[in-house]
């Protein structure tokens, strides 16, 4: 019995959707980054299913994904370099208490 | 081997980009001459885009398995990064001594950010957008929180970077969905594979437009996208807030339209939908709540969003390729860009020469600028009149070839909004024009202001080129219509 593509989207699309909700939910900016992951993550698994169920004879959809973890991974470096600045300027990293630019 | 040519103004940049970064690892002394080096690598770039531009006949084509496309729409964003960059590294010299000691990594970053512009505009593959995308981001991100010691410069990139990201990865979501209808991620194809598409499948297709267009509208800060713009363009230092007012909304704004006019022309009457809401909020919004800023740079932000917003009517407005069609959406925006381009970094050069003076980017503290520069407050007069469009100036040429599209195709709502939205814009770039003529001096505040070579010679530039393009429009009307050709497969 093979499995279903439908099974691997609908996986990616709750991962997105939770992935999502801990974005709009946490207060902390690492509880946000994590979230974000689990989006990236949900992107990838979709990415993969689609190749192989539409497209397995090119190598597309793989390549899409590797660049996606790639390029996250970047940014991940980038987000954890502000955040350790932002914890420098102000002792927290909760966003709510990140609050001097308001009008 | 031909092909390598049109590479030349992108790997002039990143070439540059290098040598600044290394040079400076190089050695612990410091070196004044970095900033002249990358300024050299972005007035090369610019010749050479200008050469390609004038003199080489480009054929519309995709190279490298389709990721890239080369065509005059690309080249004319080669030309506009360029600028940017060039413009940008001037403005930001007297104010980075200042405040920063690691010049290699700054001014690395802002080339890289440009290049990233211009990789922007050529990219014709989803896995191309999506990298360029996200090198223009990453560099903007830490650009905005380049000032380590500064709480509101990082606050600022940590709102950005948080934003940026959620929008980014929403983005991709849209992506996975149109490479599973379509099974490529190549534009060319992507249209060719949706134009005999099901209807069943046209149900998926709609979310991935969607989550493209928040992609999309975080960068070009389309409402509802937008509200990462105030708080970072308040807290970046100001030659990066320059940047990011005309630069990343340039990208965004190309490969927005290359994605919507060569990936998805099938879907043409649900995208105009789409960002013709985007487009009447943007204006709106971005409108009346700049008028209660007393911030220069949150008010310029707010304006920029409403510019954007009118920069979207062009797309709306976009009925395909017709000859001797003056109004035509597509060179209705390139123009707009334009004059946005020196009106825009015209206005952030005095704010940036204020800045530098007295600390301050309070309206209130340009009371009396007239009496402390003459030159800063008349040339502010100029830029601020583009912005609102009074004839005489670009922004009038640019508002009338974008609203004349909308009423060629028959958007006589949008023409009707934006025009509304244009006169309320007026009240608060005027107010600024109040404070500085006619609000009286404070007593301590009344030395002069005096001006570095760069600064002036950036506003001097781009003062001229307002009126120019005000004045002189049909050559520039010229040059954009030459760069709408676009890579249809």
């Amino acid at each position: 019995m093979t499995i279903p593509i439908n099974w691997y989207l609908l996986v990616a699309a709750g991962l997105f959707s939770i992935g999502l909700y801990g974005v709009l939910s946490r207060r902390n900016a690492i509880g946000i980054l994590m979230g974000i992951e689990l989006m990236l993550n949900a992107v990838n698994i979709n990415l993969i299913a689609f190749w192989r169920y539409l497209d397995p004879v090119r190598m597309t959809g793989q390549v899409f994904a590797i660049f996606v973890f790639t390029v996250a991974a970047a940014e991940v470096a980038v987000g954890l370099a502000l955040v350790i600045a932002i914890y420098r300027n102000r002792d927290t990293i909760v966003i709510e208490e990140i609050d001097l630019l308001k009008e | 081997m031909q092909i390598i040519i049109f590479f030349l103004p992108q790997l002039v940049l990143l070439l540059s980009m290098v040598l600044v970064f290394g040079i400076d690892l190089v050695g612990s002394n410091e070196k004044k001459w970095l900033p002249y080096l990358a300024l050299a690598g972005s007035v090369i770039s610019l010749a050479i885009s200008l050469y390609l531009f004038g003199w080489v006949e480009v054929t519309e084509q995709t190279v490298l398995g389709g990721m890239i496309a080369i065509d005059s729409f690309a080249l004319f964003f080669q030309i506009f990064a360029a600028l940017v960059a060039g413009i940008i590294i001037l403005l930001s010299m007297e104010y980075m001594d200042e405040r920063s000691s690691s010049k290699g990594e700054y001014y690395s970053f802002i080339l890289l950010a440009s290049f990233s512009i211009s990789l922007l505009s050529v990219s014709a593959d989803l896995i191309m957008i999506f990298i360029a995308f996200e090198l223009l981001s990453i560099s903007s991100y830490i650009l905005t929180g380049f000032l380590r010691n500064d709480g509101k410069g990082s606050e600022a990139a940590i709102k950005y970077f948080l934003y940026g990201s959620i929008a980014s990865a929403m983005m991709l979501y849209g992506m996975s969905l149109l490479y599973g209808t379509t099974a490529s991620t190549n534009l060319g194809q992507i249209a060719q594979n949706l134009s005999g598409i099901d209807s069943s499948l046209r149900w998926v297709v709609y979310p991935a437009l969607v989550l493209l267009m928040v992609g999309f509208g975080y960068k070009t800060v389309a409402v509802p996208f937008h509200q990462w713009s105030p708080d970072a363009y308040e807290g970046a230092p100001t030659p990066v807030t320059a940047f990011l007012a005309v630069g990343s909304i340039g990208g965004g704004f190309a490969i927005l339209i290359r994605v919507m006019l060569t990936g998805l022309p099938d879907f043409q009457v649900d995208w105009v939908a789409l960002i013709s809401a985007l487009s009447i909020l943007s204006m709106t919004l971005g409108n009346l709540v700049a008028i209660s800023q007393k911030n220069i740079k949150r008010m310029l932000a707010y304006s920029g969003i409403a510019q954007a917003g009118y920069i979207l009517i062009g797309l709306v407005s976009w009925g395909g390729w017709q000859a001797g069609n003056v109004f035509d959406g597509l060179s209705g925006i390139l123009i707009y860009l334009l004059v946005y381009l020196v009106a825009n970094l015209g206005a952030f050069a005095v704010v940036i020469a204020v800045e530098n003076k007295i600390g301050s980017n309070q309206i209130s503290d340009y009371a009396g600028l007239i009496k402390r520069s003459p030159l800063l407050a008349g040339t502010m007069v100029v830029f601020l009149l583009s912005l609102i469009g009074i004839p005489g100036t670009g922004g009038f040429v640019g508002k009338l070839m974008v609203f004349g599209a909308a009423m060629n195709m028959e958007y006589y709502f949008l023409a009707v909004i934006a025009i509304i939205n244009s006169v309320i814009a007026g009240f608060y770039y005027l107010n600024v024009i109040r404070y500085m003529f006619f609000q009286p001096l404070d007593e301590p505040a009344r030395e002069k202001i005096q001006l570095t070579r760069s600064l002036s010679s950036v506003i001097v530039l781009t003062c001229a080129f307002t009126l120019l393009m005000g004045i002189f429009a049909q050559p520039f009307i010229q040059f954009v219509q030459a760069s709408l050709g676009i890579v249809a497969n």
